[in-house]
């Protein structure tokens, strides 16, 4: 009871009573320790973006040669495509741990019933769930930004922001994820996740910029979630800044507040009722 | 420790319970005894602040469950009926990392740790998956994982459905301990033996109301009598229980056998021989809260 009133934050000052009580990073915890045992997943998630990259170089690359950056100026197909993969690597990360696992928690192991038994309410649940697949995203990130660096890919000081900017797009998609996996009754409906994720990555404009669709095509191609965080990666890592970035991050930030929010209520709804 | 009144649990048409009055005392060990779906387990959870009422009062620890929900968990014990461990860690990382959840340091859990696997008798266990337990083991383990807040109020829903009876023996023996400690208890159960073991009160739950109230002792005495007889019949060659039922205070005619609510069964056995019956089997028994919730419902607790 102590511990709880000493950690009175703002979000439990103005939340109702039950819904947090600011012990999210206890499941951050929880996730670091179920994971100690589970490093390979790690290595296969800093493998993965290099062999992407290896591909791209070795065998795109041959083919393509120069494409016109997001400023104009020409630049390597392989540099073109490394950001767009980088969003994309951040937002398979990040689906993967708060769908999948997600599901297995809630519906099989009951693993947030036990969590609601204790002083931790549903948005602890939500952040701490949401906060792990972004610790990941993260790490996953810097890998693969490495290798970026490594292959001699960034060519301006404001692609160092593709790491928090990834860290974002992670946070956006894990937490609309996790919000939209509590609608799934049984694991055969993961292939509608599936289905959802395949056009994104293709047509997000990763392996070609927006211009190549006609006029209607593009508006639905703006609509999706993972073309924000490619064109805002895609601009950053050559260093061409607009004001348009600015509309790019509130989309991204948007999603991830309306998933996180979405997410605890649905816990709230399901589990305590 | 939890006062209830008028107290209602609706999920949309459906009532599962019905207005009920209870009231739990510090250091007693209460329990709802009924068949499933009652509304055992619908009050324990109200009672558990992970499902909120739909009407009437609820007082537990002195606080409102509404507006007081985690406050109070910080000091509830519970072991929900179907074990929620997490499979992803090991025995002893349960017990710490829900001991994290309530907010104790690392030292402190650790330590708690240690005690709680000494007591569930899982020591040796310690560093073992959760999956491969035993039944019995993964239900002292989440018992264990109940203390580790130390509770003032330990909430058992079932506590020892599904387990064979040398691994309810060693759980009752546990739940004794903590009792003894101090540690209010309530308890849901649909095994009579269950609740006469452990319960020095219990009310006894029907479709969603409160039917009987009392100690166990004190039910039996108020709706049985002290002896039942039990007749069973060869099928084919049923006796009309017309011809017994002058033999008892109470006869109940049950599908496989007939039972007769009497001071003394062997008196009343005698009686039956002596008019010529021939019964495959009788036993002679004395009154259990069964007897007590047939008289009350009109039927068998567990189908």
């Amino acid at each position: 009871m102590t511990v709880l009133d000493q950690r009175r934050g703002l979000l439990l000052r103005i939340l109702p009573p039950g819904l947090y009580a600011g012990r999210a990073s206890k499941l951050v915890e929880r996730s670091m320790l179920a994971y100690s045992r589970m490093w390979l997943v790690f290595v296969s998630g800093v493998l993965e973006p290099l062999f992407y990259l290896l591909a791209f170089q070795v065998g795109f690359g041959k083919l393509v040669g120069e494409v016109a950056g997001p400023d104009g100026r020409p630049m390597s197909y392989v540099a073109f495509v490394a950001p767009a993969l980088l969003a994309s690597s951040a937002m398979n990360g990040a689906i993967f741990d708060s769908t999948f696992n997600v599901f297995f928690k809630f519906r099989y192991a009951r693993t947030y019933d036990a969590m609601l038994a204790t002083p931790i309410g549903p948005l602890d649940i939500a952040i701490g769930e949401i906060g792990w697949a972004v610790l990941r995203g993260g790490l996953y990130a810097v890998a693969f930004f490495g290798v970026m660096l490594a292959m001699g890919l960034v060519t301006s000081p404001w692609a160092v922001l593709l790491i928090p900017v990834a860290v974002l797009v992670a946070f956006a998609f894990a937490a609309i994820g996790m919000a939209c996996v509590t609608f799934l009754r049984s694991p055969s409906q993961f292939d509608l996740i599936n289905l959802a994720l395949m056009p994104l990555f293709l047509f997000s404009t990763t392996f070609y910029p927006l211009t190549v669709y006609p006029e209607a095509l593009r508006i639905v191609v703006q609509v999706f979630p993972l073309y924000h965080g490619i064109e805002l990666m895609r601009q950053l890592s050559v260093g061409a800044l607009s004001w348009g970035m600015l509309g790019h991050l509130a989309y991204l930030v948007v999603l991830a507040a309306v998933g996180v929010w979405g997410a605890a209520r649905r816990i709230s709804h399901l589990l305590l009722r | 420790m939890v006062q209830a009144k008028a107290l209602t649990k609706r999920f949309g048409e459906f009532e599962a319970v019905r207005g009920i009055d209870v009231e739990v005392r510090r250091g007693e060990s209460f329990g709802f005894l009924g068949p499933n779906g009652a509304g055992k387990s619908s009050t324990m959870r109200m009672i558990a602040c992970v499902s909120p009422r739909s009407d009437g009062d609820l007082k537990v620890l002195g606080l409102d469950p509404e507006t007081d929900g985690p406050r109070i968990r910080a000091r509830l014990g519970v072991v929900p009926q179907q074990d929620n461990l997490d499979v992803e860690l090991s025995v002893r990382q349960n017990l710490q990392v829900y001991g994290r959840y309530f907010g104790l340091s690392r030292a402190q859990t650790r330590r708690k740790a240690d005690e709680l696997m000494e007591f569930a008798q899982l020591s040796d266990r310690a560093d073992d998956e959760v999956e491969p337990l035993s039944g019995g083991m993964k239900r002292r383990l989440t018992i264990a994982r109940s203390l580790v807040n130390e509770p003032e109020l330990l909430l058992l829903d079932e506590p020892t459905t599904g387990l064979d009876p040398q691994a309810r023996h060693l759980l009752w023996d546990r739940l004794f301990r903590l009792k003894a400690q101090g540690v209010t208890l309530i308890i849901t159960t649909h095994y009579m033996d269950e609740a006469e073991q452990l319960c020095d009160r219990l009310v006894v739950m029907d479709g969603g109301r409160i039917v009987a109230e009392g100690s166990p002792a004190a039910l039996i005495a108020r709706y049985s009598t002290r002896e039942v007889l039990e007749l069973r019949f060869p099928p084919g060659h049923e006796v009309p229980p017309e011809r017994l039922t002058d033999l008892a205070e109470r006869a109940e005619v049950l599908p496989d056998r007939i039972l007769l609510y009497t001071g003394s069964g062997e008196t009343a056995l005698e009686h039956v021989h002596a008019r010529e019956l021939r019964p495959l089997s009788t036993l002679v028994r004395r009154s259990t809260l069964e007897d007590v919730f047939l008289r009350l419902t009109g039927r068998t607790l567990v189908d």
